[in-house]
């Protein structure tokens, strides 16, 4: 990122296409990144959207208020259920949902932003979660073949982000950040504050800013 | 009067972690564990959303919004904490790293089997880090009442609810006894309480054998 990349909130969400896929960080709300959810919701028309987010937010918060807007076409999660409007719409076949255990979700993003074509899990084989996927018996035990997952466009949150985009997560508002800035065209980091280039001790650094292509401060 | 089945489950639950190990604590009964731990079985307890170190409720002063467990409750974090994401912290699962997992369930099956995430006919829609916890620790520890506020058996022939995972389960603990999977079948190892091995087996459907342990 060059010092160019400093935007708006919604100059940011521009970059979010009809039809796009867009990944949003966060375990529920916390470390989710509010201001760009809310101007995506206030500021953009695109729609259609596949989401790829651990949850589809809170009824009317967070990625709750696209579901409202009825711009989500799909949702890639763990856990739909702490959203009940998000339910709902999966069971009027308002959205579509596609269910993945956590630690194959984040695994997948990881493999998305790490260019791996897929992996092998013992998690989910013999349920649900397995049916339709490649299955196979490796060292004696049943695994599933997961594939990986990018997005057209990231959106992150980070407590901290310097002028190059470097960032820098506070506590368990890391969470699924790190990862899904990896995994995108575009990725988009809502910072709590921005600080001058040279701020941040490069080993407390988690996401180098080769990931980042705008930063936007939180509102 | 009887003593609530949670807290007789949560106290023998305890009993089975070590000093030392890194223990991850489901929702409900699990976390009444900490409870009952004693001053020198020092525990180092792991949430999936990406904290090895878990300490104590925040008071209200300790309130942090960055700051919450897998069931996004506040909580705090001890010395010798450590952050990470969660692609890291499902490593520690699936790894092999984490000792033990504490868990309900709905159903167990008598080869091990666990259904802890989704009721037939509902919605099928949230799983979270079960399936990875019960697949990835080395221990899978399932603590819960013997029967359904109906009178149903949860410990059962062969699960009826959608599956969590196949043979994962290592020690069942109810208000009335403890079971341990040992060569793919359970073992009847202790009563609690005045429970008696006939009311222990009217409320279980799975087959079982008994070898009482002092």
């Amino acid at each position: 990122m060059t010092a160019s990349g400093l935007v708006t909130a919604e100059e940011a969400v521009g970059h979010v296409k009809t039809g796009d896929t867009v990944m949003v960080g966060g375990f529920g709300l916390v470390g989710a990144p509010l201001t760009l959810i809310d101007a995506l919701a206030d500021h953009s028309d695109a729609t259609d959207l596949t989401v790829v987010s651990n949850n589809i937010g809170e009824p009317g918060k967070g990625l709750g208020k696209l579901l409202r807007q009825g711009r989500i076409r799909r949702g890639i999660s763990s856990f739909f259920t702490s959203n009940p409007e998000a339910v709902a719409a999966v069971n009027a076949g308002e959205i579509e949902a596609t269910l993945l255990p956590q630690g194959t979700f984040a695994e997948a993003i990881r493999a998305g932003g790490a260019g791996i074509a897929g992996f092998f899990t013992p998690v989910g084989a013999g349920t649900l979660l397995a049916e339709g996927k490649e299955e196979r018996v490796i060292d004696g035990m049943p695994h599933v073949l997961e594939q990986p997952i990018r997005a057209d466009v990231a959106l992150v949150y980070a407590a901290r982000a310097d002028e190059l985009g470097n960032l820098w997560y506070r506590h368990t508002a890391r969470n699924f950040n790190p990862l899904m800035a990896t995994a995108a065209t575009i990725t988009i980091a809502e910072a709590g504050e921005v600080v001058t280039v040279g701020e941040l001790e490069p080993e407390s650094i988690a996401t180098p800013h080769l990931y980042v292509d705008h930063v936007v401060l939180r509102s | 009067m009887s003593a609530d089945p949670k807290t007789v489950i949560a106290a023998r639950a305890a009993k089975e972690l070590r000093p030392g190990e890194i223990v991850n604590l489901g929702i409900g009964i699990p976390n009444l564990i900490p409870g009952y731990l004693g001053k020198d079985t020092a525990i180092f307890l792991h949430t999936e959303n990406g904290l090895l170190g878990v300490g104590p409720r925040p008071t209200e002063d300790e309130l942090d919004p960055d700051l919450v467990d897998a069931a996004k409750r506040p909580i705090t974090a001890l010395p010798g904490a450590s952050y990470f994401d969660s692609a890291s912290s499902f490593a520690m699962i699936r790894g092999g790293h984490v000792d033990v997992a504490v868990l309900g369930a709905l159903q167990v099956g008598e080869r091990g089997d666990i259904a802890n995430w989704a009721i037939p006919g509902k919605d099928v829609l949230g799983v979270g880090g079960a399936m990875d916890l019960v697949v990835g620790a080395r221990r899978v520890l399932v603590t819960m009442t013997s029967t359904t506020p109906a009178g149903d058996a949860k410990l059962v022939r062969e699960c009826t609810f959608p599956l969590t995972a196949r043979g994962a389960v290592d020690v069942v603990v109810t208000e009335q006894a403890v079971f341990r999977l040992r060569d793919g079948s359970f073992v009847l190892t202790e009563l609690l309480g005045e429970a008696t091995v006939e009311e222990v087996s009217s409320v279980t459907e799975a087959r079982f054998t008994i070898e009482l342990e002092d």
